[in-house]
């Protein structure tokens, strides 16, 4: 019978399965647009593409670092790793990956987080995945009800129906923590209603406010 | 030149290959995980209600998912969205990439794509738009990951709030993202009911689990606050004038 592998030699697997798949994934993702010029033999002028770019880049890009350095340390190794391809990383990955560490009892950081986390995201992208492909395939079906205006208030609400939940459990548990950076942020989104669009950005100032202010009481045994 | 059409065989291929690659990675980290799990006997009970917890809790987001593709269905025909969506893409990323791209192009976005240039540049866009996410993780995550081990380690309880501060500081910003839209009068209040109708479901179960000894909901209780807020929000948004 093998030995067990500590957590930091499974941790160091992890990483070297992680860095396998991400690299073959970014080779994956540059096949599409290749594969599809190729085949068409149609390849857009580097203007066209660059024009696109500037539109969204600067902030896709800026938003990508930051989603790095805040999310890695909540979704674990594995977690990280499949988060940053399959995407949906904070509207789905990272609630889900948080709520299920608060219901198994396991803390972020630790092995049993990290193994809780990666099964969520895990599971997560493989729904994910595939109620996309049914969906695809049952388009002319399905079309009319996603489309239906009924349920739309329902899917234009699916941010609010997740941090509800998810929100209530942190902040009632951590409430000193909370006061700042969630009044902050209403009071900023109220006056500035255009920053919705860039929320993405707005998390690393929501993390330094609860930071700043969770050091302070903690300096002064308030925590 | 071949003939373009953005429904083509050729495409769906493309898109079925790269899905199957996505399947793939999620089911190898799946099945490492649960090995793991057993390995170092953590409570399967626990893994497997992880697994059907999440697997509810992610059924209204993948639809919202789907929305999505239908979305850019309607100019880009379905296998491009489809592997976007599936793949590191977002409608919040994916829709502005194209937006942007047609804008630069002169072209409009109210009906199908039938020049393959067009095609291929927007496709090209999103593509690297999004790369720098799945490039820069590799190369950052260890670096991240000893900044917090470092900080755990001099520290384990201030360790433990800097990792609750940061979880804080996320949903503040999406909770408080949920108030923009009250200026616009009435109707900018649905979100934020929809915000207290999942709060208040997810408080009740709390309480059930707690007072009740309702076990079981425990690892039901987000998906159940999701899907009773969504439907509340089906059921109360004439009233908003939505």
């Amino acid at each position: 019978m093998s030995e067990i592998k500590s957590y930091e030699e499974y941790s160091k697997g992890i990483h070297k399965n992680g860095q396998f798949w991400i690299w073959s994934a970014a080779c994956f993702i540059l096949f599409v647009p290749i594969s599809i010029c190729l085949y068409y033999n149609a390849w857009p002028s580097a203007g066209a593409v660059l024009k696109g770019l500037l539109g969204v880049a600067p902030i896709y890009w800026t938003v990508g670092v930051i989603e790095i350095i805040t999310f890695t340390p909540m979704l674990g190794t594995g977690g990280t790793y499949l988060s940053f391809v399959t995407g949906n990383v904070t509207a789905l990955k990272v609630p889900a990956a948080l709520n299920a560490m608060e219901s198994a009892g396991v803390k972020s950081g630790s092995e049993e987080g990290e193994i809780i986390s990666t099964i969520a995201i895990a599971t997560a992208s493989i729904v994910t995945t595939v109620v996309i492909a049914i969906g695809i395939f049952a388009f002319a079906a399905l079309q009319p009800v996603l489309s239906s205006p009924v349920l739309k208030p329902a899917f234009d609400n699916i941010l609010p129906a997740l941090f509800g939940g998810l929100g209530v459990v942190y902040i009632s548990k951590n409430w000193k923590v909370a006061i700042a950076p969630v009044t902050f942020m209403i009071i900023l989104f109220i006056a500035v209603p255009s920053l919705a669009s860039s929320v993405g950005i707005l998390v690393p100032v929501g993390i330094l406010i609860s930071l700043g202010v969770a050091r302070i009481m903690y300096k002064k045994n308030l925590l | 030149m071949k003939d373009f059409n953005p429904n083509s065989t050729f495409i769906y291929i493309v898109a079925g290959i790269v899905i199957l690659f996505v399947l793939a990675q999620s089911i190898f980290f799946l099945i490492k995980s649960i090995r793991r799990a057993k390995q170092i006997n953590m409570n399967m009970k626990t893994v497997a209600k992880t697994i059907g917890s999440t697997t509810i809790f992610t059924l209204a987001p993948a639809f919202s998912i789907l929305l999505g593709v239908v979305t850019l269905s309607g100019f880009l025909g379905l296998p491009l969205p489809w592997i976007r969506l599936s793949v590191i893409g977002a409608i919040t990323y994916e829709l502005p990439a194209a937006t942007s791209t047609a804008n630069a192009l002169g072209i409009s976005l109210s009906e199908m794509i039938s020049d393959p240039k067009v095609y291929t540049a927007i496709a090209w866009v999103m593509t690297l738009g999004i790369l720098p996410s799945i490039i820069l993780t590799p190369i950052l995550i260890k670096k991240v990951q000893n900044g917090i081990v470092k900080i755990q380690a001099k520290d384990s309880k201030w360790g433990d709030i800097f990792m609750t501060s940061l979880f804080m500081g996320m949903i503040s910003a999406f909770s408080g993202m949920v108030f923009s839209h009250v200026t616009e009068g009435i109707k900018g209040f649905l979100p934020v009911c929809v915000l207290g109708i999942s709060a208040i479901v997810m408080a009740t179960c709390g309480l059930l689990v707690k007072k009740a000894k309702i076990t079981w909901l425990e690892n039901y209780a987000m998906p159940f606050s999701m899907l009773i807020s969504m439907a509340f929000a089906v059921l109360i948004a004439p009233l908003f004038g939505v």
